[in-house]
């Protein structure tokens, strides 16, 4: 298993699940993809599809409305998978923390949670930073 | 003699050989790729860490789906695969013809896309249908264009439809590139490998950015690193086809000669590369009115062109 994670790390192929965010992350995760970054140079790739991820880029409070899919995208992705959640709205709500509507309160209600990159929004280079830790604890 | 043939499949012109030299081609695209978008790009082993790690993961089959379809379909269309790069390796390596090499070559490429319609309507999933319907029309777009450019070396090489006789003939009468029929039929061949592969001005079965790469969109796991393993090996065989039926395929007596016959490999990849790299992907109606109404009667006439022996 060992020689597994090894290559695993090398080859990040990341589904960003949209579940209810203002926008602010989901902008910053498409600059992370774009040449400024090269995060192609880690092996890190942006699929379509959450049956060819590997980690899950989850964005936004999570709504009561969103909740039941995301658990269906989490169930429906391929073992093993990761999750991590960027923005602060993943782990206390940020601007809407006081708002009914909060289903992922913090995100670890809806599904298991790897990893939580905070920040309104995070920086390219700090989900580089929260990526790369979140693999550094895999041996 | 059944233990020759069996290493000719499975090490040297086929399966190990084709798998490392396409992820290694596989590389050479996504650098070259990257070198045009001002990136950096991946690293050397990269699609060898993407398959190994798809070949550890999980499977997921879809509830009230013919799963016997879902599952034969990669492996169908990566046997295929294995056999075309095993046929015209050897005649690139080898100068070795098996009698009808290209009438079997056109056969098992569209063997691929077969599978490849299967397995996308096998899943039930609609973006994989319309990835599926769109590989059907691809099919019918394509193929006859396809088939006149390889009636073009068939026919100055004396009516044969074997690869080592056509290298012969170019080995004592020249390349068949220079002349006028040659050169246009090579010029439609570049763009008939590039809807054949699924590559960037053709991509619409597996538009990534539109359809979440179509008829794969429900594989995962090893079924997935078949599709993508077929896909790069694809990468090895074409160009290595329109080589030996344009350029007089490969010469390995010399030092000289190798480097001349990588060359000529590298510069048909470079150029299916950079031609994906620079056209945005078209509409399928506007594939098929460029296959049938322009590329097509331009293969035809360099069909006629090679009859009268232009």
């Amino acid at each position: 298993m060992a020689f597994y994670n090894k290559i695993i790390k090398k080859s990040i192929w990341v589904f960003h699940v949209s579940a209810s965010p203002c926008n602010n992350c989901d902008i910053e995760i498409l600059d992370l993809i774009t040449p400024g970054y090269d995060v192609e140079r880690f092996g890190i790739k942006l699929v379509g599809s959450v049956r060819h991820a590997d980690v899950l880029l989850v964005t936004g409070i999570t709504s009561h409305k969103v909740a039941p899919r995301v658990k269906q995208l989490y169930e429906q992705a391929a073992k093993p998978i990761f999750v991590v959640g960027i923005g602060t709205c993943t782990v206390g709500g940020a601007t809407f923390k006081t708002s009914y509507n909060r289903a992922g309160a913090p995100l670890d209600k809806v599904i298991p949670v790897d990893a939580y990159i905070p920040g309104c929004p995070p920086k390219p280079e700090a989900m580089i930073d929260g990526i790369v830790k979140l693999l550094g604890t895999l041996k | 003699m059944f233990l020759e043939y069996l290493f000719y499949v499975l090490v040297f012109p086929g399966f190990l050989f084709a798998s490392v030299l396409g992820l290694i081609v596989g590389w050479v695209e996504r650098k070259v790729s990257a070198k045009v978008q001002f990136r950096v790009g991946p690293p050397f082993f990269q699609n060898f860490y993407d398959v190994f790690k798809l070949m550890g993961k999980e499977i997921v089959l879809i509830k009230n789906s013919p799963y016997f379809l879902f599952i034969i379909a990669p492996i169908i269309a990566f046997a295929s695969v294995t056999i075309t790069a095993t046929l015209v390796g050897m005649s690139f390596f080898y100068q070795v013809g098996f009698g009808a090499d290209l009438l079997f070559i056109i056969y098992l490429t569209v063997i691929y896309s077969v599978s490849l319609i299967i397995g996308g309507s096998s899943t039930g999933n609609i973006y994989s249908s319309i990835g599926a319907g769109r590989e059907m029309k691809m099919v019918l777009s394509d193929e006859v264009a396809f088939i006149l450019v390889l009636l073009v070396p068939i026919i100055k090489a004396g009516y044969t439809i074997n690869l080592a006789q056509i290298i012969n003939f170019q080995a004592n009468n020249g390349m068949i590139i220079g002349s006028a029929s040659g050169i246009i039929a090579f010029i439609i061949g570049i763009i008939c490998v590039q809807a054949k592969m699924g590559m960037q001005p053709f991509d619409i079965a597996e538009a990534e950015t539109e359809i979440v790469e179509g008829p794969l969109m429900e594989y995962s796991g090893p079924l997935l690193a078949f599709w993508k393993l077929s896909h790069y090996i694809m990468y090895v065989f074409f160009p290595m086809l329109l080589v030996i039926l344009f350029w007089g395929g490969a010469n390995l007596n010399s030092v000289g000669n190798v480097i001349a016959s990588i060359a000529k490999y590298l510069l048909v990849v470079v150029l299916l590369i950079l031609i994906k790299n620079t056209n945005p992907r078209v509409r399928i109606d506007t594939a098929l009115k460029f296959f049938w109404k322009y590329a097509s009667p331009l293969a035809f006439i360099a069909v006629i062109l090679a009859i009268l022996g232009a």
